[in-house]
């Protein structure tokens, strides 16, 4: 245990969490605006899990890492589309149309995959390179940590801002939050509930793909079964644990990755702790700040209630 | 004179049943024109139609003479036309100034918030409003809420305002505030449609539409009218105001509540050693400004809130913190105030709402499963004995008018409870014609031996119903009257927090 606390050991604990929080934060930032604007989705699992196969056959075919990037964002969007569709359009129950679309994106991703690696040793890709930022990353300690990232590391870093800004100091951001409190109040405006609802799951589902992406491309150099292994369920639950704010989700997805992190560290210098306690560490966490803490719930007045007007 | 506002020929079907029938209407510049009718009649569908929020089947709307197309509330907005719904449409969450400002603004990134700040207290300013743009709705009391409302109409440069029950949820005092403001706003030339319950106000109107069952049956001018022409044409019949109520001498006694004191959710004292107790044949009337502690007591009394202190004997038992559903077992009868949210389930028929909580009495199962059959009979009965103007039993509660589904939550009250039965604002929001039929049912009950505790915030309705008047104020009795010894205005001073003189 104690070999823990040599400084070597604690920077590649520090670094490889912000490493794991890059594809949560990317999926999360997103399911935010989605959950803002009143659409519970179940589907992120399933995006996730598309976005990261996107990748693949992308960065496999052509080789290009950042058209495979695209790839996952355009995933992404095609699932969002299809999830909008069904809740702010066909108006079907939150939960089913989310956990159809996972469903969905298991078979046929694995259907996909399959015929595709048929006949012949599976294709591998080389994924994204750290990068050093000049100067700041010889900066002892802190360089490592911080300075000697992937680029989407600091693209997903900025990411948790830049939606704050957008949700609470943009008129978009005002109207989003409206859809998820009372949706009728946008409807009395003039303004389509539909098309704003929308707007914000196919964008949050862009996001939400980035991360499916990011998760193949940043982590691995080929594709499996049931890639994303449960993370689209770990976005859902760091937004009720980060009670719907950005700042709050953003502390959730830390303490996820950092107890990850520090179970794969431990595991690696042969502790005796189970790794699955470990990894249910921020699940208890979570629980015991919900039932402990008497705030005023941030949860969507009408989260995952189909908006009618008669 | 051109109109401000014309409907001609406006029809609005629901699924099999028909809201507005053939509807024209008219609306003078600078007018007050009253929308009156029963619960139910489609006023609320009228205003949504002119609002564009309702499709009408058919119907042609014209804006100072000139034909137009509402097919949203943008276009309604475009020309003028705002509307403060029946009930509130705010965020609880957002400030003021938000909930204002949302939705307004078609271009541009920021949220300009500045610039709306200017505007709005232009406005304010103007009509002698006050509220703070930086508070929290959820923070403000209900009467706040509804200049929240108006001033959203108003932002968006409203000429014709469509006010929707705006009174229901105001005191007296903010009614009088606001019927001042709407005669400033008359007075610039805005237009005003009008829709109330309450006769006091009607009179105020430069003219009355009437509506009865989605026609329109008349319209008047409101100096050439009379309350009771009014209601006349409203029901249909002639209604009496007052109810008679035979004297009585009260029975034995059958609730006795002494010193009872119960906390809010962050530990404020919400009930204050409250004492009092009720007889068979009597009425006690509960008087006092919405938010004094009524809802707690009745949450108390039926079982739902657990009391910190104090007794609550029911003939004799003591049945402090009892659950519900042992109260409803010793004869307990709860009306609470909020109808859709505690007194129903709205996506229940009306035959599932009349034996809720009572589904597993005998009479309504066999063996394991719901005797459907007995509880559809029970339904049609309840439906014909009461009146409940709807299509069959299998009609969800949610989509009766709120008169209508007022009569579902008496009906199975009155026919599960035996000895007791506690009504909290029982006639809110109701019609004159399901007022007066909700009073003679209460008397007939009390007539039946029943002892009953009634809340309202009409003073007029306790004088005439009630054997004793109990005043509540900040959670605490401010004294017990009679009204036969004591006048309204008495009654106003200890509702203010003024003790009691003397009188007992
Ligand atoms: N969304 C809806 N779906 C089906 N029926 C409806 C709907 N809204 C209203 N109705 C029906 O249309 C009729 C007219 O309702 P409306 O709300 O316009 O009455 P109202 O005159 O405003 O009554 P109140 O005084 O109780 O507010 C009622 O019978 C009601 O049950
Ligand atoms: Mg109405």
């Amino acid at each position: 245990m104690s070999q823990l606390f040599h400084e070597a050991i604690i920077i590649s604990i520090l670094a490889s969490t912000l490493r794991i929080m890059t594809p949560l934060l990317f999926s999360s930032m997103g399911e935010l605006v989605i959950q803002r604007s009143g659409i519970w989705n179940m589907g992120v699992e399933g995006t996730m899990l598309t976005g990261a196969f996107a990748a693949y056959l992308v960065a496999t075919l052509s080789g290009s890492l950042w058209l495979a990037v695209i790839a996952a964002v355009l995933a992404g969007i095609l699932m969002g589309a299809i999830i909008a569709f069904m809740t702010a359009v066909l108006r079907v129950d939150h939960f089913i149309a989310g956990l159809g679309l996972n469903l969905l994106a298991g078979g046929f991703t694995l259907y996909w995959f399959q015929s595709y690696i048929r006949g012949r040793a599976q294709p591998t890709f080389s994924g994204f390179e750290d990068v050093d930022i000049p100067l700041l990353s010889d900066i002892p300690f802190i360089g490592p940590i911080l300075f000697s990232q992937r680029a989407l590391t600091y693209l997903a870093l900025l990411a948790v801002p830049a939606i704050w800004f957008l949700l609470y100091r943009s008129r978009h951001g005002l109207e989003l939050r409206c859809l998820g409190e009372n949706p009728k109040a946008l409807d009395v405006k003039g303004l389509s509930v539909t098309a704003r609802q929308f707007a914000a799951v196919t964008f949050g589902s862009a996001m939400t793909g980035l991360g499916g992406g990011f998760l193949m491309l940043g982590f691995s150099d080929r594709f499996l079964a049931d890639f994303t292994a449960g993370r689209g369920w770990i976005v859902v639950v760091a937004l009720i644990a980060g009670n719907w704010k950005p700042k709050g989700v953003f502390i959730a997805v830390a303490a996820f990755a950092l107890l990850e992190a520090l179970a794969t560290h431990l595991q690696v210098l042969g502790a005796k702790v189970p790794h699955q306690l470990l990894l249910s560490l921020p699940y208890i966490a979570s629980i015991g700040l919900l039932m402990g803490l008497r705030l005023r719930p941030g949860q969507p007045a009408r989260l995952g209630v189909p908006y009618t007007r008669e | 004179m051109t109109t401000a506002l014309r409907v001609e020929g406006l029809t609005k079907r629901f699924a099999g049943m028909i809201a507005n029938d053939d509807v024209n209407f008219d609306l003078l510049p600078g007018e007050i024109h009253c929308l009156f009718g029963e619960n139910g009649a489609g006023k609320s569908t009228l205003s949504s139609c002119i609002f564009g929020f309702y499709r009408p089947d058919r119907g042609q709307i014209f804006v100072s003479g000139e034909p137009v197309h509402v097919g949203s509330p943008i276009d309604a907005i475009r020309h003028g036309i705002g509307m403060v719904h029946q009930h509130f449409v705010l965020v609880p969450e957002f400030t003021v100034l938000e909930n204002i400002i949302v939705g307004t603004q078609r271009s541009g990134i920021g949220l300009k918030a500045a610039d709306a700040r200017k505007k709005l207290s232009r406005i304010c300013e103007s009509y002698g409003i006050v509220v703070d743009l930086d508070a929290y709705v959820w923070q403000l009391p209900v009467g706040r809420q509804q200049w929240v409302e108006i001033l959203k109409a108003l932002y968006l440069d409203a000429r014709i305002l469509i006010l929707d029950e705006p009174t229901a949820v105001l005191t007296p005092g903010e009614s009088r505030i606001l019927f001042n403001i709407i005669g400033e706003m008359c007075a610039r030339g805005l237009s005003i449609i009008l829709i109330t319950h309450k006769l006091a106000e009607v009179m105020q109107s430069n003219r009355v539409t009437v509506l009865r069952k989605g026609r329109v049956v008349a319209t008047l001018k409101t100096s050439e009218t009379s309350p009771d022409e009014l209601v006349r044409l409203m029901v249909g019949r002639d209604v009496s105001f007052s109810v008679a109520k035979p004297a009585l001498a009260p029975g034995e006694e059958v609730l006795a509540v002494e010193g009872l004191t119960a906390r809010g959710h962050w530990g404020e004292t919400v009930l204050n050693n409250i004492s009092f107790s009720v007889a068979r044949h009597e009425i006690l009337g509960i008087a006092g400004v919405a938010g004094n502690g009524q809802k707690e007591l009745f949450e108390v009394l039926c079982g739902v809130r657990k009391p910190d202190a104090g007794a609550i004997r029911l003939r004799g038992e003591d049945v402090a913190g009892l659950t519900p559903r042992a109260l409803m077992d010793r004869g307990v009868g709860h009306i609470p105030d909020d109808r859709f949210r505690e007194g129903l389930v709205p996506e229940f028929s009306i035959a599932e709402n009349l034996v809720l909580g009572w589904q597993r009495s005998p009479k309504y199962r066999t063996g394991l499963m719901m005797d459907r059959r007995a509880i559809a009979d029970l339904a049609r009965d309840m439906i014909a004995q009461y009146q409940i103007a709807a299509r069959d039993e299998t009609v969800a509660a949610g989509k009766l008018s709120g008169g209508n589904a007022q009569k579902v939550i008496i009906a199975r009250e009155f026919l599960h409870a035996s000895g007791l039965i506690l009504a909290n604002q029982p006639t809110r929001g109701l019609d004159v014609g399901v007022i007066e039929y909700v009073q003679r049912q209460l008397l007939k009950k009390r007539g039946e031996g029943f002892a009953i505790v009634l809340a309202s915030e009409e003073l007029s309705d306790l004088f005439s119903l009630a054997d004793r008047i109990a005043v509540m104020f900040k959670g605490e009795i401010m004294g017990i009257v009679d009204p036969r010894t004591t006048t309204i205005a008495e009654v106003g001073v200890l509702m203010a927090g003024g003790r009691e003189g003397g009188r007992s």
